[in-house]
């Protein structure tokens, strides 16, 4: 067994509303989206209109970067809207679910192909998206070659699902598959990051053709940059790709039955859901049917993904392409009285500023006010304690906000992800949207190579 | 409190642009956020924000400023007691009358320092369109604290407004100011007015104008009788420990300080690396004298000057400013160090002033930014080397 990687640096948010372990078989959700915004960087250009049908793993756009990367419909029906945003941007291509036909694109084993028709068939089948790239945390650049791949194992989010559990009721064969598949498409080695509080009980011990690392620490020890910045970083010029880890079984599915079906469990959680639960759900699927009756009446928000990086959606809104959950919290549309110096026995704070931290609670109920107005940066050494990299995250985002190419270069642009900098984001006194600044950070990077 | 809300929410459309009183926008907010955190939610990014804001971050400084602040008034009644005797300071001599005493001189200081300085800030948020920064709400309450209680209100209005506009706004506001702004005052009235600012007079409430003190007083504080070598006539460490010895307004107690320093780490809001290699610093250079004295001053204890004189104020509220210190966590180690050094360095060795802190405290200030840039360039390097070694597989 390797030797266990261990943060001190990171916070666990203790959010009310976790889900509890009990799974819940999809409801059919009628409507399914697939939304350009969940790729950050992509251009899309549309392959279908309103009106056409199409099968699950049709072609629905394309990357106008790439065009050999394709982003395909989750299920068959027919295309009833393109909802655009500004400037004509495109938002959502949403289907209308009818029958079950999937495009056929063959079962295979992935030792009679070789790398190239497995990317090949990855690319049509529109599932290749799953792979991400570490620089710049987008959808990897087909024609190059990592010198890693990375899975993480665990999700250390607030509110996120138990990956365990999720695993115990997946088809670990798809997984092994899966894993197979992206063994093939590097020289170097697959590495699947597993939580070390829970070596013993993992499913996951058993998978072959992988280097299993351990690693234990608060969030956002679960995020794979953190571990990639650890295990195998990313130096100028180098690529690592990685995989979400259902999305491993969804590759090795495309193999195995020989069609895209991007199914996937996730949990339903957040203070106002009133039963929060986990439940099978397809790519893209709108929300309501997994919602429906289960919510707290009031102002709430639904979030695809977790509440430090996930996506506003409405009731009737879709999962993310990448998310593993939907948290339901309440808006926090109030003036508080005096509330910078109210006691706060009720507030959850990383500093020590508030009466939580003489008495803490087991679990905070957080709305999404902002907690006062943006200012300039003045307290220094906080973002530190929340990331466990070695990279100076002040100074970087200063060299983002004067935009300094070499500067951001030299400290580590190429290793890190908005999600990396959600918790900077969440403890920043002075309310810098720093996860938008590490973006458009690592959108002007991409400009500036290509 | 709801009452209130509706009236802010009918006159604020007023304030906002095209409003009758647009030009008062930025003053508008300040008010208002002071009393009400906005109801702003998040739009993008993390959904969920930490409760923690400037506001807080630095109402909690306020708050460790209080026994400093307390402690002063009685003190300066104390003295005032002390010089001229039950009779002619028409004091009892009892606590309470002391406090009030001192009181009343110190609340002029903090008026004008407040006033001139957030009505510059007021102003220049205004022009800039930004909301009103917090910084000053500290910067406010510290100039008071380090000056001589018998300052000239007018000395210490052009001092806090120098202070506010040359040292922060023309750097671009708080958070770009280089220079500690408070310390930046008390820089301006040191070299611009050295006789209100030093010498034996100046710390005891009315010396200045009435020196009949009572026979054998002495306004001198403990660290000008060390300069002169009179280390023997020093008040005692306990008293010095204590406070009730003169000095400036908040800066003669180091145990009130003290509790003011608990807060500040308890809260988590000071950083305890600088308190720490402040305090190491001060400590190491006073034994280096020690074991090299040639005069009283050099042998005096070298724990005398973690007591004495500003040492214990600047240290906790003045080398812990987040702005103007080093900005990365290993530069706090070396910028503390050499603040604690400096500090007893010029106390000791430069026979122009007695006290050294502040001076010191100016100086890593000016030098914080290149002990951040060996810091950055170290992780740099290592970020490079570890590419190379990669390579060479």
């Amino acid at each position: 067994m390797s030797e266990i990687i261990r943060f001190k640096k990171g916070l666990n948010i203790k959010l009310k509303g976790a889900a509890e372990k009990i799974l819940i078989p999809g409801t059919p959700a009628g409507r399914y989206a697939v939304k350009p915004i969940d790729f950050p960087g992509l251009v899309p250009k549309l392959l279908v209109k309103p009106g056409d049908e199409v099968k699950a793993g049709s072609s629905l756009f394309f990357d106008k970067n790439a065009a050999e990367i394709k982003f395909a419909s989750p299920v068959s029906g027919k295309v009833v809207d393109v909802v655009r945003g500004e400037r004509r941007r495109i938002l959502e291509v949403i289907i209308e679910e009818q029958g079950r036909e999937y495009v056929n694109f063959g079962a295979a084993k992935p030792d009679s192909l070789s790398a190239e028709e497995i990317k090949a068939r990855l690319l049509d089948s529109g599932l290749w998206p799953v792979i991400r790239q570490r620089p710049y945390h987008i959808v990897a650049i087909p024609g190059q070659e990592p010198k890693s791949i990375f899975i993480s194992g665990f999700d250390t989010s607030p509110l996120a699902p138990d990956y365990d559990f999720v695993m115990h009721n997946s088809d670990m064969k798809e997984f092994q598959l899966g894993i197979d598949v992206l063994g093939r498409l590097t020289n170097g080695k697959v590495n699947l990051v597993l939580d070390a509080t829970n070596i013993s009980g993992s499913v996951m011990r058993g998978v072959n053709g992988v280097v299993t690392h351990y690693v234990k620490g608060p969030h956002p020890a679960g995020n794979v940059g953190v571990q990639i910045h650890h295990i195998d970083p990313v130096n100028k010029g180098e690529v690592v790709w990685y995989v979400n880890l259902q999305d491993v079984s969804a590759i090795g599915r495309l193999f195995s039955e020989g069609v895209y079906r991007h199914d996937r469990i996730i949990a339903l959680a957040g203070s106002e859901v009133l039963k929060p639960s986990y439940h099978r759900i397809r790519s893209g699927a709108s929300i309501s049917s997994t919602i429906t009756g289960n919510i707290r009446p009031g102002d709430v928000r639904y979030i695809s993904g977790n509440v430090l990086t996930g996506t506003t959606v409405t009731d009737k809104g879709f999962l993310g392409f990448y998310d593993n959950m939907i948290t339901v919290i309440p808006e926090g549309k109030y003036h508080e009285f005096f509330g910078w110096i109210s006691p706060g026995f009720s507030k959850f704070s990383f500093t020590r500023a508030f009466g939580s931290s003489i008495l803490p609670r087991k679990e905070y109920v957080l709305d999404t006010n902002m907690h006062g107005g943006e200012r300039a940066f003045v307290l220094t050494g906080m973002y530190e304690k929340v990331l466990p990299m070695d990279i100076y995250p002040m100074q970087l985002l200063k060299s983002i906000l004067v935009n300094d190419i070499d500067m951001m270069e030299n400290l580590g642009i190429y290793e890190v992800a908005e999600e990396d900098f959600a918790l900077c984001e969440y403890i920043c006194p002075s309310k810098i949207e720093i996860q938008a600044l590490i973006r458009k950070g690592l959108d002007l990077m991409i400009r500036e190579m290509n | 409190m709801k009452f209130l809300r509706k009236q802010l929410d009918r006159i604020k459309p007023h304030f906002h642009k095209g409003g009758r009183f647009s030009a008062f926008q930025s003053v508008f907010e300040g008010f208002e956020t002071f009393m009400f955190v906005p109801d702003t939610v998040t739009s993008k990014g993390s959904h969920v924000r930490d409760p923690i804001d400037l506001k807080r971050s630095m109402f909690m400084v306020i708050i460790a400023l209080m026994p400093a602040l307390i402690f002063g008034c009685y003190n300066i009644g104390l003295q005032h007691f002390r010089a001229y005797g039950p009779v002619l300071s028409g004091l009892d001599g009892s606590l309470p009358g002391l406090f009030w005493f001192g009181l009343l001189r110190v609340l002029p200081l903090i008026v004008v320092s407040y006033g001139v300085g957030l009505g510059i800030e007021f102003f220049t948020a205004q022009k800039r369109g930004h909301e009103i920064n917090e910084g000053f709400l500290v910067s406010g309450m510290l100039i008071p604290l380090i000056v001589p209680v018998d300052i000239p209100l007018w000395m210490l209005a052009i001092a806090t407004a120098f202070a506010v506009i040359i040292g922060k706004e023309v750097f671009g506001g708080t958070g770009m100011n280089i220079l500690n702004p408070a310390l930046t005052a008390r820089a301006f009235l040191f070299f611009s007015y050295p006789a209100w600012m030093s010498g034996d007079k100046v710390w005891i409430k009315g010396m200045m104008t009435n020196p009949d003190v009572i026979d054998g007083f002495s306004g001198a504080t403990p660290l000008a009788l060390a300069a002169a070598n009179e280390t023997g006539s020093m008040p005692s460490a306990m008293e010095m420990f204590i406070g009730t010895i003169p000095g400036s307004v908040g800066e003669t107690s180091t145990v009130a300080i003290l509790i003011g320093a608990l807060i500040l780490l308890a809260t988590g809001i000071g950083s305890w690396k600088i308190m720490l290699s402040v305090t190491l610093g001060g400590l190491g250079m006073g034994l280096l004298m020690n074991l090299v004295a040639v005069n009283p001053y050099m042998e005096m204890p070298a724990y005398y000057h973690l007591i004495s004189g500003g040492f214990a104020f600047g240290t906790v509220f003045m080398a812990t400013d987040p702005v103007t210190a080093t900005q990365t966590e290993r530069g706090k180690w070396i910028y503390g160090f050499l603040i604690g050094v400096l500090a007893v360095l010029i106390r000791v060795l430069n026979p122009a002033y007695p006290e050294g802190m502040m001076l010191a405290i100016l100086l890593m200030n000016v030098f914080a930014p290149l002990i951040d840039h060996y810091i950055v360039q170290a992780n740099i390097r290592r970020r490079l080397k570890r590419a190379s070694v990669q390579k060479a597989y």
